[in-house]
């Protein structure tokens, strides 16, 4: 490693953690379908075979829960396996492995055995993809006891990120937003640095309204700030990043500050992180609260198909109409 | 038109249902000391199940499943496994648990709902019970994989029941051996029903061995009821897997002489007369004929088995009813390896709740 700065965008940034970190821990090997030769569909694998041998880069037979309980056993014998699934929409199959063993191994056993596994997924809409390649599901997995859930909405998060997933000691779902996943790119120095983990990232300061949001839709979430910006608004936003455990102060620290908070995401609308958000400030900062808080998200509605995916997904403008419910209740 | 492929499944029986050779003995089936150390582990198993079950009529134990009927696949299976191979258990290896190095303690912590029963060092690497069918038998596939990785000569070895074989855990487990030559045993003990449901309406198939054949793997059926089988299945299993040879299904066939759980009738579903008939083909006595016409075990060494195995059980089920509760706070401790800043309060709320009985809502 040479502590290069590189300028990447958010596949080449997991790319690079991923090289980075099987030179540095030769315990790491890296799994899945088509991530071998072929480099994985997004290229986020790409060079890894020719690195590091067949030994420890295992293209897999087509079978997701397979992958996830083949990691499991890795795992438990001191392997830290990052198995990729292709896209989110195919992660379900491995939900039994990650609710029943990834999740509970270390409790089960009283850490006699534990899963120090990784498992990346693309996922998000607005890439004209197929059917099952769109969905936002982050939910589902943020509510499974001992695991983590973590999405990066940058190059340089996606690789301080997925280095600390990879170096946890506990199995971690890592989220990559294909929507951003070429976005642009911005340099990304590769010196090993891990960023933490279980913490919000307040990606610009504010003291008018607290916008909250993760992955893709942190880039709509910024141009909404900015617009506002030039009409004297200021918003502070904060990237969740990590869905399980969520860091409630970073927010409830926010919110105690503007009073105001407009939660965005892709997701469907109830029983959403977001809900959660929502919840824990009616719970804790009710009386910080100048106005009730708003959600911007996808709709409560199976994802549609891409001719309709726009209007599914939240936009700039939603963003926007809700600050604008936001700063004028009374 | 070509044959590309032809399969067949071999049956391997040594000893019939009352002990009688039927097939020429490997040397050392000639021999008493291993035949008779699977004996001893045989009784002790069958009267600890006993003793659980009366404890669960007792209320003194949680559900659970007996192990009637699979003493010999344990016993042997315990005594040719490695100490540094990887037991990969479904919910009915007990005996194999104890064989292997837990404690009694630990087996009837573990159906008690205490996790400590997972937790004692005589496990070693090996894996807890897996409830869930099946998806043992995945695990199994990751840990050899990491043998495979590393050059080491261990083995994998995982056991299911036979309604496991329907689920895709299990075959996509034999797919990825199959693919990756994988140092990992793959033991069905098909006993004929899971819970309710016949072997004849789980699985189309003549055989549940020949669902290896689609996987490439090795594969065959032997007498689950004859310990001489089971060694030389297993015995050869093993080998060939720490050869670097890959992986054998072994389909083992016996019968759940009990009922599924301590929660299941089996008179709902099972007619009598089929108990009774398998009664006549069961491991313990098929196995004590064979040693006794042998002149290698008598009545004084039965009872004298018989008392010593008592004590032991005894001694460990004192413990076991001598134990304490675990504090409400280890729920949190293991969950992660450090607990997360967002469980802090809802851990001191336990704690609270735990001391006082009161509420437990947060601040």
């Amino acid at each position: 490693m040479n502590h290069e700065t590189h300028n990447v965008t958010m596949v080449e940034a997991v790319n690079l953690a991923l090289m980075s970190e099987m030179h540095r821990d030769e315990s790491v090997i890296v799994l899945g379908e088509d991530i071998g030769t072929n480099g994985g569909v997004f290229r986020a694998t790409v060079g890894l075979r020719e690195s590091f041998g067949l030994k420890r880069v295992l293209d897999t037979p087509l079978a997701e829960n397979m992958i996830a309980g083949l990691s499991i056993g890795m795992a438990t014998q001191g392997l830290k396996p990052v198995a990729e699934i292709q896209f989110m929409g195919f992660i379900f199959p491995t939900m039994e492995q990650l609710i029943c063993h990834a999740a509970r191994m270390r409790n089960r056993t009283r850490g006699r055995l534990s899963c120090p596994m990784v498992i990346r997924a693309p996922f998000g809409g607005g890439i004209h993809a197929p059917e099952h390649h769109s969905e936002s599901t982050e939910a589902l997995l943020a509510h499974i006891p001992g695991i983590r859930v973590v999405i990066p909405s940058s190059p340089a998060r996606a690789y301080g990120l997925l280095l600390a997933a990879i170096r946890n000691p506990d199995p971690v779902v890592f989220l990559e937003p294909k929507r951003i996943y070429r976005l642009s790119a911005q340099p990304v120095k590769d010196d090993g640095q891990a960023l933490p983990l279980d913490t919000c990232f307040t990606l610009r300061e504010g003291k008018d309204i607290t916008l909250v949001s993760w992955g893709a839709m942190i880039k709509e979430t910024l141009e909404a700030a900015d617009t506002l910006k030039q009409q004297d608004i200021e918003c502070e936003v904060i990237d969740v990043a990590c869905m399980n455990p969520l860091d409630h102060d970073t927010i409830l620290a926010s919110v105690a500050k503007t009073g105001r908070c407009v939660v965005i995401h892709e997701a469907p609308k109830s029983c959403a992180v977001g809900a959660e958000i929502s919840a824990t400030i009616a719970e804790r900062a009710l009386l910080s609260l100048k106005a009730p808080v708003q959600r911007v998200t996808g709709y409560d509605t199976v994802m549609p198909y891409y001719k309709l995916e726009q209007q599914y997904m939240p936009n700039t403008a939603d963003i926007l109409a809700a600050v604008q419910t936001t700063l004028e209740f009374t | 038109m070509t044959q590309i492929y032809q399969g067949e499944i071999q049956l391997h029986r040594f000893l019939d249902e009352q002990g009688t050779p039927v097939a020429e003995l490997p040397d050392w089936a000639r021999q008493p000391e291993i035949l008779q150390n699977y004996y001893r582990n045989m009784v002790l198993a069958r009267q600890l199940d006993t003793k659980i079950i009366a404890l669960q009529r007792t209320g003194q134990m949680g559900t659970y499943p007996s192990m009637l009927g699979a003493e010999a696949i344990d016993a042997v299976s315990g005594g040719l496994m490695k100490p540094e191979d990887v037991l990969v258990p479904y919910y009915r290896n007990h005996s194999l648990q104890i064989i292997r190095g837990a404690e009694i303690l630990d087996v009837l912590n573990y159906w008690g709902g205490d996790e400590r029963g997972n937790a004692s060092s005589g496990y070693g690497e090996d894996f807890p019970n897996a409830v869930p069918i099946a998806t043992q038998s995945l695990h199994a596939t990751g840990v050899a994989t990491a043998f495979k990785i590393r050059g080491e000569k261990r083995v994998a070895v995982s056991f299911c029941g036979d309604g496991a074989t329907s689920k895709g855990d299990f075959l996509e487990a034999l797919n990825l051996a199959g693919a990756w030559q994988l140092p990992v045993v793959f033991f069905v003990n098909n006993n004929q029903w899971a819970i309710s449901i016949p072997r004849r309406i789980q699985c189309g198939a003549e055989t549940l061995a020949q669902k290896g054949l689609g996987a490439g793997i090795r594969c065959e059926q032997i007498d689950g009821n004859d310990v001489i089988a089971i060694h030389e299945a297993m015995e050869g299993a093993l080998k060939h897997a720490r050869d670097g040879k890959g992986a054998t299904l072994i389909e083992a066939i016996s019968y759940r002489l009990s009922d599924h759980t301590t929660a299941d009738d089996a008179t709902r579903y099972r007619h009598n007369d089929e108990l009774k008939a398998a009664w006549q083909k069961e491991p313990v006595k098929r196995l004590q004929n064979y040693l006794v016409a042998n002149g290698w075990w008598d009545e004084v060494q039965e009872q004298a088995w018989l008392s010593e195995v008592q004590q032991i059980i005894q001694a460990q089920v004192d413990r076991y009813l001598e134990m304490d509760t675990q504090p409400v706070e280890s729920i949190f401790d293991y969950l992660y390896a450090d607990l997360p800043k967002a469980l802090q309060e809802q851990r001191t709320s336990a704690v609270i709740k735990g001391m006082t009985g009161g509420p437990h809502h947060e601040s």
